[in-house]
């Protein structure tokens, strides 16, 4: 079936199955590899992008049922020029990833709690993160990326 | 995943005519992606109950009771009833992540009746009634095993009816690498006695402490549950909790939900 979306403010169309998973859309037909599959099973969130505003796993939603919508993924963070995204800066700046591959689901759920929630605790940050698995950080930087983006200073923290 | 196509009606009529032509209903997606992903269903269509605007929305009825429409999904409710009802809107806060609160519905959950999914806890102790595009079912008669439900094959759920209970509360324990409950208890007291209800426990899915309801509707107080127990034969027994633990766990949650509610 055909269908169009918004991707990051662009109009863009395809042809899919119905069994084309959003992620594969993003990823095979329109090259935009920065949304990563961890676990293709809903557990890890590294498919993690903004579906009409809204996080949603990318590996667990069909391409057709976003025929219409607006999309936004990490290729979107930064601005035209290049210039990192506060959430972004504050993962560089506080070491906040190490291999990477969690990394632009992190961003996308980070950008979606600021916008709930603009000065959230460490605790409701973990929370928010349940459904994001990092096999590296062990989250503490993590953490403190997402709270010092969010501009408050980051005690340390109980479990250092 | 097999192959496929995807209808998108607009309306419940439209829906019930694809799905009566052999199409599958398909809601949030995040149970049916996974197990479609696993082949271990292999429908021709699926029906997308995302775009029907009036299988969505919280609502109260005359009775005072509490209206989730089928295809609302799990935030939705957690926000709608944040005051009216602050049991139910927890324990839809509490489901999975983000991310699947934005997709998952109450009816997909009701529908597939994990033995260790949420709602179905909500829904018996609040003895609420399931509503469908043919009829009302209540939860007593609706819940029959795991995985099992008093739904015909194209039966659409199209409305959950809570009675609101004078107090209320629901505690899960957490197993934490699916985020589904290893155990948790919802506890509702009424005018006219007490409902437990106890969900990841149970090989036989979701069901009623009832001897705990009778101690708790004599005296709504966690310590009315000292020295109940829930028999070990018959739980779930895994990798993440032996048969006694999930037994034990039942009490334990038992009584961390009365202590919340009173
Ligand atoms: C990572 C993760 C964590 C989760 N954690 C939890 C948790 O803690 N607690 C919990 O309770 N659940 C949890 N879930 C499950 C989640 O709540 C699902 O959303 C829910 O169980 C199914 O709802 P759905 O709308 O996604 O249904 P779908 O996946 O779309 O459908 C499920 C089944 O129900 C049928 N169906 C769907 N809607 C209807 C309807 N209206 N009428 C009739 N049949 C219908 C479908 O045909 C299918 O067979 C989790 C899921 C994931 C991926
Ligand atoms: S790839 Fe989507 S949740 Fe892991
Ligand atoms: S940085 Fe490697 S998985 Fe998170």
């Amino acid at each position: 079936m055909k269908l169009t979306m918004k991707v990051n403010g662009r109009e863009v169309t395809g042809e899919v199955e119905g069994r084309t998973l959003l992620v594969d859309f993003l990823r095979s037909d329109l090259r935009l590899t920065g949304t990563h599959v961890g676990c293709d099973t809903s557990q890890c969130g590294a498919c993690t992008v903004h579906v009409n505003g809204e996080l949603v796993k990318s590996c667990t939603m069909f391409a057709a049922e976003a025929d219409g919508a607006e999309i936004a993924t990490i290729e979107g963070a930064a601005a035209e020029d290049g210039t990192l995204s506060a959430i972004q800066q504050a993962f560089q700046d506080h070491h906040g990833l190490q291999c990477g591959y969690c990394t632009p689901g992190m961003v996308m759920t980070a950008a979606s709690l600021l916008k709930e929630n603009p000065k959230p605790t460490e605790h409701e940050v973990r929370q928010y993160l349940e459904g994001n698995i990092c096999r590296c950080t062990g989250y503490h930087n993590i953490v403190k990326a997402i709270m010092a983006a969010s501009g408050q200073e980051m005690p340390a923290m109980a479990a250092e | 995943m097999y192959a496929f196509d995807i209808a998108r009606p607009t309306t419940l009529d439209e829906a019930k005519a694809a799905i009566a032509a052999g199409g599958q209903a398909l809601s949030g997606g995040q149970t049916l992606i996974p197990t479609l992903k696993a082949r271990l269903a292999m429908p021709e269509t699926l029906v997308s109950l995302h775009g029907i605007a009036d299988l969505k929305g919280v609502s109260t009825d005359s009775a005072g009771r509490i209206c989730v429409k089928g295809a609302t999904v799990h935030r939705a409710v957690a926000e709608a009833v944040a005051d009216s009802f602050p049991a139910l809107s927890y324990l839809a806060s509490r489901i999975g992540d983000p991310a699947v609160r934005n997709r998952g519905t109450i009816g997909g959950s009701v529908a597939n009746n994990d033995p260790s999914a949420c709602y179905p806890a909500a829904v018996l102790a609040c003895d609420a009634t399931v509503c469908t595009d043919r009829r009302e079912i209540a939860a007593d008669d609706y819940f029959q095993g795991m995985f099992t439900t008093a739904l015909e094959e194209d039966e659409i759920v199209t409305e959950v009816k809570f009675p609101v209970p004078q107090a209320a509360a629901y505690e899960k324990f957490i197993q934490p690498a699916s985020r589904f409950p290893l155990v948790a208890v919802f506890v509702a007291r009424f005018a006219d006695g007490v409902r437990v209800a106890i969900t990841g426990a149970s090989e036989s899915g979701v069901f009623r402490w009832s001897a705990a309801e009778e101690a708790l509707s004599a005296n709504f107080t966690p310590d009315a549950l000292d020295g109940l127990s829930v028999d070990a034969d018959g739980m779930i027994g895994d990798l993440h909790g032996s048969k006694d633990y999930r037994a034990h766990l039942c009490g334990v949650m038992a009584k961390r939900a009365v202590a919340r509610a009173v």
